[in-house]
């Protein structure tokens, strides 16, 4: 173990730590949880050297027996990732403590988050597949927890089930894949797989699988629809996860997989389709929206789905291309959820048509979001104009497929431009005169977006200074035997800038005639979106699920026992039937006595089956019991005859219990029709089990594996109660289960027994006066002492 | 509950050394017919002897300890037996023994497999009592 995994346990114990501390720590539990974020961001920055040379490894055994490991492995790309994840991360939670302040929830928020970052540093750093699905699954777990922190709401209930439900079962689709492309394989290891690829069928349907976990994580067409619901999250929770990091999961593993696999099967045209399409549709859908929250998650699925192409491409230059498009979006899309947070916070509202312009004091803010809109549209000097250059320049150079797809990319980048007017434009605005002015926001509460704004100018102006060294490395990481890619800001004059242009010029169009392209939206906008499809999903399978329990659980007892013994009989007897070898009869009887207590034993069994009373059929079930305890005396089973006189006892008197629940006789008869299939049923049930011990039996066709136990008890088990020794150690841990069992069916009894009556324990205390009801406390308290 | 003093007297003499009787069957189990599973029931029998003579108030009675204390008592006993060699190196469930010389007595053969089947027992002991637990109040409405 070295300190990769010390940076995961320390997120796992600072965050537990700060769930723990409720909001004791009011505000300062957010700086505390930036500390390992930070200590990250340090290790990460320390360690540049030994990186550039190689990678970091980190191995230790997980579960032996399995074979499975802990391995991780920080390369180029998981430093770039790392870096983005701890860095936005620290700067989220230092606006954080602003944000939430001294409110209930900031340690439970600040803890959840930290225990988010782990996770998700955890999953960039794995090289085990199946470490890699754990740390998948964490990241969803927390982002429900997260999304539904306000649980009193019920829309923060149902985006975070939304969520949930959809990114889980994309965590499901992953974990099967990964274990297809693992056997594929015949290795465990995320880097072992890479460097020597599988092909064939298997690995075929493994990459799917890997594609609809990764669709469903990033938000892609058409699962994007739990991110919008997800938007219910307090803003710094959506900009942190449902922006820079956690949408970013699926891109990273598209981003491992793709440059090797880009031209395995259908790869590269599905994920570039499905990214296209992604990125269009979400940008329409953004270009709509009115909630400045939304329009930016709009925006996020229209970004994600552009990185998923670029990582489909598969080369080195579309491959930093998409390096660098990462960290640009993460700066400014991180940047811009702050400021609507700001605003949110100062003014109320987040919806463009409430928002009546900023006057005072919004400087900097306003600053903020220009620069950050601007490079969300790809405008220089700024970074997202690096990463637009640089994804044109490597699409152009794919030949025919290339240019197709550049046209699709020019059609989401013109909406990205009007979007980000559309945004830029409700927060730059300049207050009504005689309206009510916003408050301005303190300094403290702008400064982490500042920084973010900064570093998106600084990283556009000295992109060969600051981002290449990160880009490139992570580059060589993904890419097998990629070349240096150089990044500028200045290509000269070229098709990839005359495309830029073009393309600001198309959403400068947009922009201009905006009222004419919302009509033409409002025209063409679905009438029904995805949450509307998710929400008719869960209905349906609501309604699915009852009607089969419907059928299934009719609810009639004797319609269970008959499908339950008719099975339990019926399939062992057809093999019987088919394989077996009827043995001749055994001894009738060995003593006279025997005789007669089988005489005893089937007529009162006999009675019993045609009683009206229940009562009376109780105690002649008693009395087969009995007689057959009875018969292992007779047999010289001493300790299966005290188990059988236990049991009986027991259940008489449990029976009874019940029987004063019920009334007396049995129901009215049954018509004769359901009296004979019943006969039928029982006497084929019975015969079954007789020819079933008869033959089974018989059919002994290896040594008998008694004298081995036996023999084994006395040695292993130091017993000599053969019976016990089995149970307590031979088959011990089928004793576990069953006692498991049966502690699990005792609180059910009781539980369902209990169900809509009030237990007499609970009896109000008459000694106090009468008169006042008891206090909820005291019930509860009662209710506890049980 | 009408009570009578036959079941009475007959429940009073027979509870202490019924469960005596369980007690000896648990720990002579691994050599001799017995066990935790039998001892439970035996145990459990004696129990439902006290119902019958006094209802679920005499079965309360019989111990403050509640019965779902007993219930998970036993199964946490089984669990931690099953799982303390690993904590050694062993194998899950690996028994291990010991003979104990104790005064009057005479020397004992112990061994883990004995801590399982307590809990064995517990569980068993702990079921009866949350069937009465369950079903052993007086109907309430004794319309239903």
């Amino acid at each position: 173990m070295s300190w990769l995994t010390g940076l995961l346990v320390a997120h796992a114990v600072v965050g537990g730590a700060l769930v723990a501390s409720g909001h004791r720590l009011r505000r300062a539990a957010f700086p505390l949880g930036a500390l390992p974020m930070a200590a990250a961001l340090v290790a990460v920055a320390v360690t540049t050297g030994e990186v550039a040379g190689g990678q970091v490894r980190d191995e230790w055994s997980w579960v032996a027996g399995l074979d499975l490991d802990v391995s991780l492995r920080l390369d180029g790309f998981a430093q770039l990732m790392v870096v983005v994840i701890s860095g936005v991360g620290t700067l989220v939670m230092l606006y954080a403590a602003r944000y939430f302040g001294d409110t209930a929830v900031a340690g439970r928020t600040a803890g959840l988050l930290v225990l988010f970052s782990g996770s998700m540093l955890g999953l960039v750093l794995a090289d085990g597949l199946v470490l890699l699905y754990v740390f998948w699954e964490l990241t969803s777990i927390t982002s429900w927890l997260l999304i539904g922190t306000d649980h009193t709401k019920p829309e923060a209930r149902a985006g975070a089930r939304h969520a949930l439900l959809v990114t889980g079962a994309g965590g499901l689709a992953l974990l099967a894949g990964l274990i297809l492309l693992g056997t594929a394989a015949g290795t465990w290891s995320l880097s072992e797989l890479l460097a020597d690829p599988p092909s064939g069928g298997v690995t075929g349907a493994g990459l799917a699988l890997v594609l609809v976990g990764i669709m469903t994580k990033s938000a892609q067409y058409p699962t994007h629809a739990w991110l919008p619901g997800a938007m219910v999250a307090a803003t710094p929770v959506s900009a942190y996860l449902h922006s820079a990091t956690m949408v970013k999961a699926g891109i990273y593993l598209a981003a491992r997989l793709g440059p090797v696999f880009a031209l395995t099967g259908a790869w590269r045209p599905v994920v570039v389709g499905v990214g296209l399409f992604t990125m269009v549709a979400g940008g329409l859908r953004a270009l709509r929206q009115n909630d400045l929250k939304l329009l930016l998650a709009m925006g996020t699925i229209s970004q994600l789905g552009l990185m998923l192409v670029l990582f489909a491409v598969g080369v080195p230059e579309a491959t930093a291309a998409g390096c660098v498009l990462l960290v640009a979006h993460a700066l400014f899309k991180a940047a811009l959820f702050l400021v609507v947070g700001i605003v949110d916070h100062e003014a109320g509202t987040r919806d463009r048509r409430k928002l009546a312009g900023f006057g005072d004091g919004w400087g900097p803010v306003k600053v903020i979001a220009a620069v950050s809109a601007a490079s969300m549209a790809g405008l220089p000097p700024l970074l997202g104009f690096v990463a637009k250059e640089g994804a044109y320049e490597a699409l152009l150079h794919e030949g025919a497929w290339g240019v197709a797809t550049t046209v699709g990319f020019v059609a989401g980048s013109v909406l990205t431009v009007a979007y980000s007017a559309r945004f830029a434009a409700t927060v730059l605005a300049r207050p009504a005169p005689g309206a009510t002015p916003v408050p301005a926001p303190r300094a403290t509460f702008v400064a982490p977006a500042a920084v973010l704004a900064g570093l998106t100018v600084a990283g556009g102006l000295a992109v060969s200074a600051l981002v290449e060294p990160l880009t490139d490395g992570a580059t060589q990481a993904l890419v097998p035997g990629a070349e240096h890619v150089h990044l500028a800001l200045w290509h000269g004059f070229g098709v990839p800038l005359a495309l830029s242009a073009l393309t600001v010029a198309l959403g400068a169009a947009l922009v201009v005639g905006r009222d004419r392209v919302a009509r033409v939206q409002a025209a063409l906008a679905p009438q029904r979106d995805g949450d509307d499809v998710f929400a008719g999903l869960v209905h349906g399978l609501n309604v699915v699920a009852g009607r089969v329990t419907g059928v299934v659980q009719s609810g009639s007892l004797p319609v269970y026992l008959a499908v339950t013994l008719l099975t339990a009989v019926v399939t062992p007897a057809g093999a019987v039937l088919l394989h077996g070898r009827f043995p001749g009869w055994p001894t009738f009887a060995d003593t006279p006595l025997q005789a007669f207590l089988a005489a005893v034993l089937v007529a009162a069994a006999l009675v019993a089956a045609v009683t009206d009373r229940r009562f009376v059929a109780v105690v002649l079930l008693g009395v087969v019991g009995y007689t057959m305890g009875l018969i292992f005396v007779v047999q010289g089973a001493p300790d299966l005859a005290l188990t059988q006189f236990s049991v009986e006892t027991l259940s008489i008197v449990v029976f009874m219990l019940v029987l004063r629940y019920l009334p007396s006789g049995f129901k009215r008869r049954a018509p004769a029709m359901v009296t004979w299939v019943r006969a039928v049923i029982a006497s084929t049930v019975a015969a079954g089990v007789f020819a079933l011990t008869l033959i089974s039996a018989g059919s002994r066709t290896e040594p008998s594996v008694s004298s081995e136990v036996v023999a084994s008890a006395a040695e292993d088990g130091a017993g000599d109660n053969v019976v016990n020794v089995v149970l307590v150690d031979i088959r011990g841990l089928d004793t576990l289960g069953e006692i498991s069992v049966l502690v699990l069916a005792a609180v059910g009894v009781v539980a369902l027994a209990r169900a809509g009556r009030r237990p007499r324990g609970l009896a109000p205390p008459e000694s106090d006066d009468a008169s006042t009801p008891p206090a909820p406390e005291a019930v509860e308290t009662a209710k506890e002492g049980m | 509950v009408t009570r009578s003093t036959v079941m009475d007297t007959t429940a009073r003499l027979v509870l202490h050394s019924a469960l005596v009787l369980s007690l000896y069957l648990l720990v002579a189990g691994h050599n001799q017919p017995g066990g935790g599973f039998v001892a439970g029931l035996v145990a459990g029998a004696a129990v439902a002897l006290q119902y019958v003579a006094g209802g679920v108030d005499d079965v309360r009675a019989l111990s403050r300890v509640r019965p779902w204390f007993i219930l998970g008592g036993g199964l946490v006993i089984a669990v931690a037996t099953a799982l303390a060699p690993l904590v050694t190196g062993g194998a899950l469930l690996e028994s291990g023994e010991a003979d104990l010389t104790l005064p009057l007595v005479g020397t004992l053969h112990l061994s883990t497999a004995l801590a399982f089947d307590a809990g064995v027992y517990g569980v068993v002991v702990g079921v009866v009592l949350m069937v009465f637990e369950a079903f052993g109040d007086e109907p309430e409405e004794a319309t239903t």
